[in-house]
């Protein structure tokens, strides 16, 4: 099914929660969508007849300088289409929905995203650092991220 | 050290060796070296070649250890972050006298790649524990690991086993004869 396609669909179905569907050459067609609907947008992409989203390629967190933002790649591995769904939250509330339940291989990736980004993936079961230590400060791939002097007393910068 | 050399010595003859019992002990050290089988990023990819039959690393008499208890040396093979880097320092402390170290790579020689922007990267594993022998390269060719290897094997040949503490001792005083 084609992006186009796709996104009708899902405006049918949700309304106002689909933002934004943007097709521009060159890059893969994605949609924006708001926080409180995505939960329910994924459950029907992944379930309903002829979208069949059944696999979760990547979830990626993005620091876009104001604003925090998820991406999803989807994939249907039965019916060979993709498609991506985008979500922005602000960085002093950044809590999105969890789609772990929905996608097992949401678990690590949005550890990662909470890792590096600092998002919060509401209702997700262990959302721990995944890659630095556990007690590591602060959300090293924001952008306005400044490292730290020192570590456990080993020296961080060169 | 050439011990075995002496033995076509018209001079030494009769199959007889005359030497230092720390020579022969040093000899048998520096040719029955046994790492700890560990390896950190792409630098451990090169590494595990030179285990393989091209490079042979076992001609080196080096058979590795799956525990630090029984290993002679530590190949430092790749980035030290720094959850490894305290992971590192207890396989180091676990390790029995006399234990040696080789820092393979721009990595672990001062954080290669990650010096700058490497918030997660320790700058050198010599920050944490004391290098025998740095090897350069970003990965290291196998040969430069072998040569490494024999830099290893050549200063364990040059240590000195008895007397150890005196030698010290009379080493530091000379030092701070120096320094003063
Ligand atoms: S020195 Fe280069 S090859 Fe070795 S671990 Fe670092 S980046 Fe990888």
């Amino acid at each position: 099914m084609q992006a186009q396609e796709i996104y009708e669909k899902l405006k049918a179905e949700f309304g106002d929660a689909i933002i934004e569907f943007n097709a521009e050459p060159f890059f893969d067609p994605f949609v924006l969508v708001t926080t409180d609907k995505l939960f329910d947008i994924c459950l029907y992409l992944r379930d309903t007849q002829g979208l069949e989203f059944d696999y979760l390629s990547c979830l990626g967190g993005m620091d876009y300088k104001e604003n925090l933002g998820v991406v999803y790649h989807l994939y249907s591995i039965k019916l060979k289409h993709t498609f991506v769904i985008k979500v922005t939250v602000s960085k002093e509330n950044p809590f999105v929905p969890t789609v772990e339940r929905i996608w097992r291989t949401a678990d690590w990736h949005e550890r990662e995203a909470y890792d590096m980004m600092g998002i919060q993936f509401e209702g997700h079961h262990n959302l721990i650092r995944i890659l630095c230590p556990y007690d590591w400060e602060n959300f090293p791939l924001r952008k306005d991220y400044v490292q730290p002097d020192e570590y456990h007393g080993m020296k961080v910068p060169y | 050290m050439g011990l075995l050399n002496k033995l076509d010595d018209p001079y030494y003859g009769g199959g007889i060796i005359l030497g230092k019992v720390e020579d022969i002990l040093n000899w048998g050290r520096s040719k029955s070296d046994w790492y700890l089988q560990f390896g950190l990023a792409c630098c451990a990819i090169e590494f595990m070649a030179v285990n393989a039959s091209h490079f042979d690393f076992m001609r080196f008499g080096c058979i590795p250890r799956t525990s630090p208890r029984q290993a002679d040396f530590i190949i430092i093979s790749g980035t030290v972050t720094f959850k490894m880097a305290e992971r590192i320092k207890v396989l180091y402390e676990q390790m029995a006298e006399p234990k040696y170290v080789i820092s393979m790579g721009s990595c672990s020689n001062c954080g290669g790649p990650y010096w700058e922007h490497g918030y997660h990267v320790l700058k050198g594993v010599d920050r944490i524990i004391p290098v025998d022998v740095y090897i350069p390269g970003c990965p290291p060719r196998p040969e430069a690991l072998e040569e490494g290897m024999i830099r290893l094997q050549e200063k364990i040949n040059k240590q000195a086993i008895f007397n150890k503490r005196k030698r010290l001792a009379e080493e530091e005083k000379q030092e701070l004869i120096i320094d003063n």
